[in-house]
């Protein structure tokens, strides 16, 4: 039939882009019919993703056609959650959003809380907060990641997902640690399949076999949350066996300074540091004392010195050998803790030390490292890690993942060839420069902070705490709570606001953040949290809420003011260095998005919503000297002109008047245009000679400060004992001017270990192990990023209900058949859900699908909707607040170092429904009201027909 | 009922497809019914698809399995399409010459404006490769994006089927099968390439690549503690040499 086959006519129109289906960012190719989007596909020439795109990615079409769109701005009449919803103009939203904000801005700023969930653009929302004067603003990394980010960021200056990636295409060995089917997506799969085709082997260390972790080479099921216990053995096993890099670390990490042993002196466990502050070594060759920065400073990695005090110091490697070398770090020890067998952690370790010493391949790349050395190339440490949210979402996540980085750079394997590589601007100073901004003298009524509100503290004179110790932000971030909160608490928000504590708020302003449902814990408590009232006065005790979302979510019903977003079609954005760039190891890049089609509804990019606001409040940078707005074409303008530092902007490509310059360099009116016509992407190739050991490459470091990546060109020295972490114990034991209430000083004491260690999370510590016997994670499921994706009409076929899957074993013991109705109870409540029997999960583990239950009403769904009756949320099980101690307080459920919610914590018991129970999960909840102007969701959903006919 | 080609096509068009490296995130599904709810397959409509229970007809689905417990337990994700048999009884059944196979390069197709939607076809396929579209009451089933792969207009590297194009793990190769030189041909024998239930003689084009055997933690030699002649760590001066 020739008809089929036959050619001609004009092809659709392809318009590169960004994608926003999850974090990846991979670049995009939109196909438009007719100006309609027709089919999405990869850009081939893309750095992140080469050409391919996700199920996601693909299924883009719908989440922008989605029914569930919000058309226009709203307001609340009568009560959150029952009553509908209005629709207004955005003159009487944007006025009324004014109205509120401005009031707080004049009175007291911290009143305003502004959180941005997934937000891809916080280097102008987190940059509003501080013009705004807040401290009170943060993304959603407490919830997610900041684990493995602030560890990440506090040793090797860089961290996995974001900052770095593992180079598979060199690698011998894989060790993917708690990875589920996300972070990476693309760049992991294509790598994975590369690794694989090449005959490398990996190894998945995670309680559950699907996806990455089922075309593993070795599955090693792990009960949750005791990765540190087994990564710690294998360091014990290496150590025992003298197989580490000892040149490395004498060159390129702290190993060889020296750390003053003084019990009891307010500078035991710091380094020992010459006057000028620079940390001292002992000079292997001479035996003096000198500062290991010196070029020919030759650092001793053993042997006690006396320092010229008298006290005594010993070399970082030494402390650490002589911890791990314990026998309570042994294997036969981590198998009790792990399950998994001593033999298999020996044959790992062995496994290690081969791929990573034996016959290295040697790339003959010359390069030059900070003393000035010339090499001739750069050996392999072909061990590659990846670790993401299984370590990430524990208590005792923060420490585990600085273990494992302790693993690699004893390996040697931070930014080697076949190791975890570096993508700009990382690697970083450790910690990074920036401090956290927002101590009470810096928040002053109709001022700007003077910095911004995230930063990185070096000790406990920089947490944001009152005089009488009280944290000054909302989230309690950056308090002895959670010191190190580097991403922000998002999940504390609502109840600490709600409850006043540490203060109440007036207005609490959510940007894509779903808090009524998915991204919060205890999702029922979040919900009456929202609708709470003050009894006296019958205010609603978190007076104002605004939000911001493209999608009627769960979220909208309980606004106050609905601020519609558009969808990432119909937007500007910058992927940008200063924000969550789309770095790879051999380039730096950054990109944008840009609008492909323009919206037909009443919705406005949020950026330039929030530009527009800040000028209605005067904010200086938003208003320009006459009074008017400084960014008159939004977003796109703010893009080209905001400059953060001289000739710094948020976008590093095709900067100067023509267009001739990189990274730093002025404004170019052009600078959109120029993105465009190179697929919205922007590429810098590093030259050779500055690809590996970043952290110690002469060459790197000042490229990259030329580049404006880094300030200064300085070595950067990865940090396996961690000073910073030292100092919160110090002041735990009475020393310096800060120091953290009595109640807390164990805890500081404890957690604050400045070498990694492993600790049974928080729970389990609390006594939940033995009532609740299984373990229970939950993990996103590749074809559906949070809620956002997953109403998708051709996605939610593919996943349109979850079940709780059990052991075969475990469940046989507790007389449960695949398809029983279980009723699954922790210590804070119980569900109802259905089992699925699976061998593919550690026995004592129960798990499901993230984000797939839903309420009815929302997102277009009716109440009787799959998602809403055969899905559930494990969220509604996990308590914020861990049992009450012995003073009576509750302390949070979270990492005691960071903040990070731990709801890999969740322990559970689980049992046959009885024979009257009806098969639906529970709780369900009441269904939301109608949105009015959403349009009817179609019958019939046949949205080929247009363009098919038309097609041979 | 109606005929297959006289003579075997000379090109054999298919996929090879890696169970290796297929890590099941469905992009192949959703990028085939992207592509062909547009294109010459389609309209592939969607009943209720924002209702109770949204039913849809997809060209491509990917199933997992457990296979195994324990130790030799593992997970194996499976990509279903239509493998474009030699034998088609899917074509033979047809009452209306509906389905065909073409002669030049072998893929099996439906002609729309002929088919009665009675569905013999789908009860004829052993791999449940074809699914009834209920709104156009026409069956449906895998192109290989035959608008694609023969667009001229699309520069070369372009030419190959949608779920081909994107697929993240690389685990789905287009080409010509007949073709015992080409790439094709080569990754089947490389990787001891299979075809589905060859005891019910259709002939399938397409081929699996079966996973890889696995590279154990083999028993290897744990390390050997290190001497301890020079001291606590006496190693460490002998690594950084002397």
């Amino acid at each position: 039939m020739a008809e089929t086959t036959r050619v001609g006519g004009e092809q659709p129109q392809k318009v590169c882009t960004t994608c926003y289906m999850c974090a990846c960012r991979c670049g995009i190719r939109v196909h438009l019919e007719d100006g309609r989007p027709r089919f999405i596909d990869g850009n081939r020439a893309h750095p992140v993703n080469r050409g391919v795109v996700c199920a996601k990615g693909a299924a883009g079409i719908l989440h922008h056609e989605s029914p569930a769109r919000l058309r226009a701005p709203l307001k609340r009449v009568g009560e959150r959650g029952r009553d509908a919803l209005v629709e207004i103009s955005w003159s009487e939203a944007l006025d009324t959003a004014a109205r509120w904000l401005s009031a707080v801005r004049a009175s007291d700023p911290k009143k305003l809380a502004f959180f941005t969930g997934r937000d891809q653009s916080q280097a102008l929302t987190g940059f509003w907060a501080a013009q705004f004067g807040t401290p009170n603003f943060a993304a959603h990394g407490g919830f997610c990641s900041v684990n493995v980010a602030a560890a990440g960021l506090y040793t090797i200056g860089g961290s996995f997902w974001e900052f770095g990636e593992p180079d598979l295409e060199r690698a011998r060995l894989f060790l993917l640690i708690g990875v589920a089917e996300d972070h990476d997506s693309n760049p992991l799969k294509l790598a994975l399949a590369a690794m694989k085709a090449r005959g490398g082997q990996i190894v998945a260390i995670n309680p559950v076999r699907t996806g990455y972790a089922a075309i593993a080479d070795v599955w090693l099921p792990i009960r949750p949350g005791t990765d540190g216990a087994l990564i710690l053995a294998l360091v014990h096993e290496l150590l025992r066996a003298g197989r580490v890099d000892a040149p490395y670390l004498a060159d390129f990490t702290n190993a060889g300074w020296l750390v003053i042993e003084d019990p009891g002196g307010a500078e035991d466990g710091l380094f020992a540091r010459d006057p000028a502050g620079r940390p001292l070594c002992r000079d292997r060759r001479t035996g003096e004392l000198r500062p290991a920065e010196e070029p020919d400073a030759a650092p001793a990695l053993r042997g006690a010195v006396r320092l010229a005090d008298g006290r005594r110091a010993r070399p970082v490697f030494e402390l650490l050998a002589e911890r791990y070398l314990e026998p309570r770090f042994g294997p036969e020890v981590a198998a009790e803790v792990t399950g998994v067998p001593a033999a298999t952690i020996r044959s790992l370790a062995a496994a290690l030390a081969r791929a990573a010493f034996d016959d290295p391949p040697f790339l003959a790349e010359p390069w030059t490292d900070w003393r000035g050395r010339r090499h001739p190339g750069v050996e392999a440490r072909a061990v590659a890690v990846h670790a993401m949210r299984g370590v990430s979402a524990h208590s005792n996540g923060f420490q585990t993942c600085r273990a494992i980085h302790l693993l690699q750079i004893l390996l040697g394997a931070i930014d080697r060839p076949g190791s975890f590589r570096f993508e700009a601007p990382y690697p970083r100073p450790i910690p990074p420069g920036p401090l956290p901004c927002g101590k009470p003298e810096q928040v002053v009524p109709g001022r700007p902070m003077p910095g911004l509100p995230l930063g990185f503290p070096r000790g406990p004179e920089d947490l944001l705490l009152e005089p009488d110790g009280r944290p000054c932000r909302i989230d309690e971030a950056f308090s002895w709570d959670a010191p190190l909160a580097v991403h922000g608490l998002l999940q504390r928000v609502i109840g600490n606001a709600r409850r006043g504590d540490p203060y109440p708020i007036e207005v609490l302003f959510l940007y894509m953040a779903n808090m009524a449902w998915n991204s919060a814990m205890a999702t029922d408590e979040t919900i009456r949290m929202l609708t709470d009232r003050d009894p006296s006065s019958g205010a609603y005790r978190i007076p104002k809420i605004i939000y911001a979302d493209a999608f009627y979510s769960e979220t909208v019903a309980y606004a106050d003011l609905v601020l519609p977003d558009t969808t990432y079609f119909e937007r500007w954005d910058a992927l940008s260095l200063l924000d969550r760039p789309i770095g790879r190891a051999d380039s730096v890049c950054d990109a944008i998005r840009r609008p492909v089609v323009r919206p037909e509804r009443e919705v406005r990019p949020f950026q330039d919503v929030l530009l527009e606001l800040g000028h209605r409040l005067g904010l200086p940078a938003f208003t320009a000297e006459d009074g008017t707005a400084r960014y008159p074409g939004g977003y796109a303008d703010y893009l080209v002109r905001h400059e953060r530092a001289p000739g710094i902007g948020p976008l590093a490509g095709w900067r100067g008047s023509k267009g001739e310059l990189v990274g730093r360099g002025p404004p170019n009116p052009r600078q959109l245009e120029a993105y465009i016509e190179n697929g919205c992407f922007f590429e810098h190739r590093l030259p050779a000679g500055t690809r590996f050991v970043r952290h110690g490459n002469r060459d790197y470091l000042e490229l990259a400060a030329e580049l404006g990546l880094l300030a200064k060109p300085e070595p950067i020295f990865l940090q396996l004992y961690s000073e910073p972490l030292q100092r919160f114990r110090l002041a735990a034991r009475g020393h310096g001017s800060v120091q953290p209430p009595e109640r807390l000083c164990a805890r500081i004491e404890r957690y604050f270990d400045p070498l990694p260690f492993w600790y049974a999370p928080l729970e389990d510590e609390a006594g939940a192990a033995h009532e609740f016997p299984l373990a229970a994670v939950s993990q996103r499921p590749a074809a559906m990023y949070h809620s956002w994706g997953s109403h998708n009409a051709w996605l939610r076929q593919i996943l349109g209900d979850n079940r709780l899957c059990i052991h075969r074993a475990t469940a046989a013991a507790l007389g449960i058949e695949d398809g029983d109705p279980i009723r699954v109870t922790s210590r804070h409540g119980t569900i109802r859900a259905t089992a699925r029997l699976v061998d593919g999960v550690e026995p004592g583990t129960v798990w499901t699908w993230n984000a797939i239950g839903k309420r009815g009403g929302a997102w277009a769904l009716p109440a009787e909707t799959g998602e809403a009756t055969a899905g559930f949320l494990l969220n509604v099980l996990i308590d914020e607040r861990l049992p009450p101690g012995p003073d009576g307080i509750a302390p949070a459920n979270a990492d005691p170092i960071t903040g990070q919610a731990a709801w890999y914590d969740l322990r559970v018991r689980i049992e046959k429904a009885g024979p009257g129970e009806p098969p639906q999960t529970e709780p369900i909840w009441a269904p939301l009201p109608r949105l009015p102007g959403l349009p009817d969701p179609p019958g019939v959903l046949d949205r080929g027909a247009p363009f098919a006919g038309r097609r041979p | 009922m109606t005929a297959l080609p006289d003579r075997p096509p000379a090109r054999r068009l298919g996929l090879v497809i890696d169970l290796d490296t297929c890590v099941g995130c469905q992009a192949c599904v959703i990028a085939c019914k992207a592509w062909n709810s547009g294109g010459a397959a389609g309209p592939l409509a969607d009943a209720e698809p924002y209702g109770r229970r949204p039913s849809g007809t997809w060209l491509n689905r990917v199933h997992g399995f457990e296979v195994g417990e324990g130790e030799d337990g593992r997970t194996v994700y499976f990509p279903r399409s239509c493998l474009h048999c030699e034998n088609a009884a899917c074509v033979t059944v047809c009452p209306t010459g509906a389905s065909y196979k073409r002669a030049e390069d072998g893929i099996v197709l439906v002609d729309a404006s002929r088919c009665i939607g009675c569905s013999l076809c789908a009860w004829a396929c052993p791999y449940g490769a074809r699914e009834l579209d209920p709104a156009s009451g026409v069956m449906k089933k895998c192109t290989l994006c035959v608008d694609r792969i023969h667009d001229e207009r699309l520069p070369p590297e372009e030419r190959e089927p949608a779920c081909v194009a994107v697929c993240p793990a690389r685990a789905r190769h287009f080409g010509d099968l007949a073709d015992p030189e080409g790439p094709l041909a080569r990754l089947v024998a490389e990787r001891g390439g299979v075809e589905l239930l060859p005891e019910l003689g259709y002939r399938p084009t397409n081929r699996y690549l079966p996973p890889r055997p696995g590279r154990p933690l083999a028993a290897q030699a744990p390390l050997v503690e290190a001497p301890s002649t020079a001291g606590f760590l006496g190693w460490v001066d002998r690594l950084l040499g002397g």
